[in-house]
């Protein structure tokens, strides 16, 4: 005797097709359990993102990272280990450094990598905690604020420096 | 408190928790670094007045322990990228751990004297 079962598969989508937001579609009644992965694309989700960014984002976090432990444990070094530690610093030593485009360079790189970095972290500790829509945004429009401001005016520092100011 | 806020636990979970803590903590110290490095656009007075107060014995003792946070976020930053790139990463993610505390060990061990130097040579002399 065929048993006229009732479900939909609108947005209950089989994982191994977790892509496609069409459920597998084979009648079997059992499709209907089937668990929604994450980030599941359903019906509401456009065909085609416009970008990749998340996957640049993570990309960007890795060869920023590797690049900025070179950049950051030598500064550390020169700032903080050698040469008497931080007795020595003050106006006449960075003046003294940034009398260096080696050295200006790397401090530039530096605060562009490492302001960045910082600031996507913190986008994804935001989007972690911050459950409310309005709080993200807000948190993350603060934060982004905040970051082209330091890198602007740490930019606009490296290059109009003036040693006899 | 959001629901579960407990993973798994152990090395994998607490490493990608300190990972994020120390991650926030110099992204804060990050923004006073450029500031008060701003200051030599203001006069040398009023920069060498602010790295006063960085070789005070209190801010001496911070500056050792943002050492230790960068240095845990660098070398666990670089087993995060053999994890994801490397194939057997995963599969070592422990191990890499501890060998990650084991290097951070040794590496602050090292740092003790010169980081401190400041405020040791200035309370008990050279």
């Amino acid at each position: 005797m065929q048993t006229d079962y009732t479900y939909t598969d609108d947005v209950v989508v089989a994982s191994a097709q977790a892509h496609t937001g069409q459920g597998l579609g084979t009648g079997n009644p059992a499709d209907a359990f089937v668990v929604e992965p994450p980030r599941t694309r359903t019906k509401k989700t456009p065909r085609r993102t416009r970008t990749n960014f998340e996957m640049l984002a993570w990309l960007f976090m890795r060869l920023s990272g590797v690049v900025l432990v070179v950049l950051i444990l030598g500064h550390l070094l020169i700032m903080l280990v050698l040469d008497g530690g931080v007795s020595k610093i003050g106006f006449a030593f960075v003046a003294g450094r940034w009398a260096s485009p080696f050295w200006q360079g790397w401090d530039l790189l530096m605060l562009w990598l490492a302001m960045l970095h910082g600031s996507n972290g913190m986008r994804t500790v935001i989007n972690d905690y911050a459950e409310k829509d309005s709080t993200r945004l807000w948190l993350k429009t603060l934060m982004g604020a905040a970051t082209v401001f330091t890198v602007l005016l740490g930019t606009l520092v490296i290059f109009t420096f003036d040693p006899n100011i | 408190m959001p629901a579960g806020t407990l993973y798994r636990g152990r090395e994998g979970m607490w490493s990608w928790v300190a990972h994020r803590v120390t991650g926030v903590l110099i992204f804060f110290f990050l923004f006073a670094h450029v500031l008060d490095t701003a200051l030599v656009r203001v006069s040398p007075q009023a920069y060498d007045s602010v790295i006063q107060t960085y070789k005070t014995p209190l801010v001496n003792l911070m500056e050792y322990g943002l050492t230790a946070a960068i240095l845990f976020h660098a070398l666990n930053g670089l087993r995060v990228v053999a994890v994801d790139f490397w194939s057997k990463g995963p599969k070592y993610q422990k191990q890499m751990l501890w060998s990650v505390v084991g290097v951070w060990v040794v590496l602050m061990a090292g740092a003790f004297y010169p980081i401190l130097q400041h405020t040791l040579t200035s309370w008990f002399g050279k």
